[in-house]
């Protein structure tokens, strides 16, 4: 297991992936991104029991789905600097003929990938799918997710939640990232959702907050703490407080950057707040 | 001409309930969902079977179509069972994200399709399914036109590797197809043989083109009538080499004529062997309440409708 150290400092280069291949083809989401870059690391680097090779049905392993599907920087990133695909492949983002298209998918056969995601609210349904495939198999394994705070406005994933705790699925730890923020403002500018954890809460989820999403250990520690929870009848929630552009400063407590690729100039401004440490794609 | 007999009146959605039962008798790996209609899905017996692997969602079709895509992975092979309004137009995006662009194994089964949903009237008589599921790139479309050929086919698509639409209806209709049928994906059934007029009929319109060619044939016009139960992909050779013989076709389903199956033939047809053509089919309109004989008249799909088609287009060759 990667000590501490070492996590930080992928946790570092993959920021740098993240700018840099948003940069080169002048689109992609860094914001959300960024923020979600602990979480990533800890999850693929210490969390998960997986396996090293990739095959889609994943059996007798954790099995993870991204709802969220525009922060793909940070999950391909992740992905390939934990050996599902050469680290130059990154190169290719959004580009034509590319596997890493905008928004994750199967489609283009890139390993680490189970199920397209880009139209939001989707992955709750399709994660408790998985988790209810696992425990018709046998299988002990977990299934994680990760789903962006805004994109609880979407219907489809209140009817997953309210089918998660009907029928005990207590194998499977969902994700919010709550970073407050979606594309016209904040999500309390846009659309208030009164307490998360109250929403979770009353539809039957055992509920825990991550208050620091973007400091390593306690990711680390807060999943540790989500995988206890498991196999008591009722499907646990992490409330994962991040902060949107994390690590590069100007891009920091604001939707500004979103969906929004830095210039030249801004790039080496966000570079240089995060020295190359496993060494650039 | 040959002629088939009714083996006794009998609903197409009763045909998938057999044809899931048999299933889970024999195929450990099907699993099936539904959103509060197990009555009217026929999934009674399944569920009664195998409880463990019945998965009722509620009235949540857009969870219930993202569960089985998830489903898929560690190698179930989910059944949707709901409403054709409810399986297609109403999840539309779930199917083409979650299942349809993620090359998911799903089989979405719609009963209730058509006008012939009867009283219940427009909000649940849906007729732009079929162009919906078509226009999905890798998914098959199939609409059986009675019992037997609904369960045959309902054991068959658990075998193909990939997203299905099965679509069947409500009314107890003629059961007139073999009861040992193997079912084939993609393979066009030519029911009778003819020269003068090709009918290509899907649906509880297969019924209604052989009671059409009947009549033609004592007027003396020849009609050959072929049974497409899959739509997509379309048997095109069957169609093409027919209309190389009787110069001339008409398409009959219980669909709108924007999107269904006679846009697919006049494709086929405008590519390979342009020939006059006329659609039996809904002219771009909602439908509503009524008796499902009622319905069939008034919207002009019924073995009458098809007889005027076929003397018209033959007057056009």
């Amino acid at each position: 297991m990667p000590n501490t150290q070492q996590l930080q400092d992928l946790t570092t280069q993959v920021r740098r992936d993240i700018l840099r291949m948003v940069h080169k083809v002048n689109s992609g989401h860094p914001g959300g991104s960024l923020g979600c870059a602990e979480f990533f690391v800890a999850l693929y680097q210490d969390i998960m029991d997986r396996k090293d090779t990739f095959d889609m049905d994943g059996k007798d392993e954790d099995l993870f789905f991204l709802s969220n599907g525009h922060i793909s920087p940070v999950f391909y990133s992740v992905l390939a600097r934990s050996g599902y695909f050469l680290v130059d492949e990154l190169n290719t983002f959004r580009l034509i003929n590319s596997r890493l298209q905008g928004h994750p998918t199967t489609h283009e056969g890139l390993p680490g990938i189970r199920i397209a995601s880009g139209s939001l609210g989707q992955g709750f349904s399709v994660a408790l799918g998985a988790a209810q495939t696992k425990k018709l198999n046998g299988d002990t394994h977990l299934v994680y997710s990760l789903h962006g705070d805004g994109e609880l406005q979407e219907g489809q994933n209140w009817e997953g939640i309210m089918y998660a705790a009907a029928n005990n699925m207590d194998n499977i730890i969902s994700t919010i990232d709550l970073n407050g923020q979606q594309i016209d403002g904040s999500t309390d500018d846009v659309l208030p959702m009164g307490s998360i954890r109250g929403k979770f809460e009353a539809f039957g989820w055992t509920v825990l907050d991550i208050e620091n999403g973007n400091d390593i250990d306690a990711v680390l520690e807060g999943m540790a703490k989500a995988k206890s929870l498991t196999g008591q009848g009722k499907p646990v929630c992490v409330l994962l407080h991040t902060v949107m552009g994390n690590g590069v400063d100007f891009m920091m407590h604001t939707h500004a950057w979103h969906g929004k690729a830095p210039n030249d100039e801004q790039l080496a401004h966000g570079l240089a707040q995060n020295p190359e440490t496993l060494g650039d794609y | 001409m040959k002629t088939y007999e009714n083996q006794g009146n009998k609903d197409t959605r009763s045909g998938f309930g057999a044809g899931l039962t048999e299933l889970g008798k024999t195929n450990e790996s099907v699993v099936a969902l539904c959103a509060d209609l197990i009555g009217s899905l026929k999934m009674d017996e399944f569920k009664a079977n195998h409880p463990e692997r019945f998965f009722q969602v509620g009235i949540a079709e857009a969870n219930m179509i993202g569960l089985a895509a998830g489903m898929t992975i560690g190698g179930k092979i989910p059944f949707t069972g709901t409403f054709a309004n409810f399986s297609t137009g109403r999840v539309y995006d779930q199917i083409r994200q979650s299942i349809a662009y993620s090359d998911k194994n799903v089989k979405i089964c719609a009963s209730h399709a058509g006008l012939t949903l009867g009283e219940d009237g427009a909000t649940h008589q849906i007729l732009e399914d079929i162009g919906l599921m078509k226009m999905l790139p890798g998914m098959t479309v199939i609409n059986t036109c009675d019992y037997n050929q609904t369960k045959a086919a309902t054991i068959a698509i658990a075998k193909h590797q990939g997203p299905v639409y099965l679509r069947f209806g409500r009314p107890k209709v003629a059961n007139f197809t073999p009861v040992d049928q193997t079912f084939e994906i993609g393979k066009a059934l030519k029911l009778t043989e003819g020269t003068d007029v090709t009918i290509v009929a899907t649906g509880h319109l297969v019924w209604e083109a052989l009671e059409a060619a009947k009549s033609l044939n004592e007027k003396g016009i020849s009609a050959e009538v072929i049974n497409i139960h899959t739509i997509k992909p379309l048997d095109d050779k069957t169609i093409i080499d027919s209309v190389i013989k009787t110069g001339c076709i008409v398409t009959a389903e219980e669909h709108n004529i924007l999107g269904g199956l006679g846009e697919s033939v006049a494709r086929v047809l405008s590519l390979h062997r342009p020939a006059p053509q006329e659609f039996v089919a809904t002219q771009d309109t909602f439908g509503e309440s009524g008796t499902p004989a009622q319905l069939m008249e008034k919207y002009g799909l019924n073995a009458n409708a098809i007889i005027n088609a076929s003397e018209k287009v033959i007057k056009r060759k």
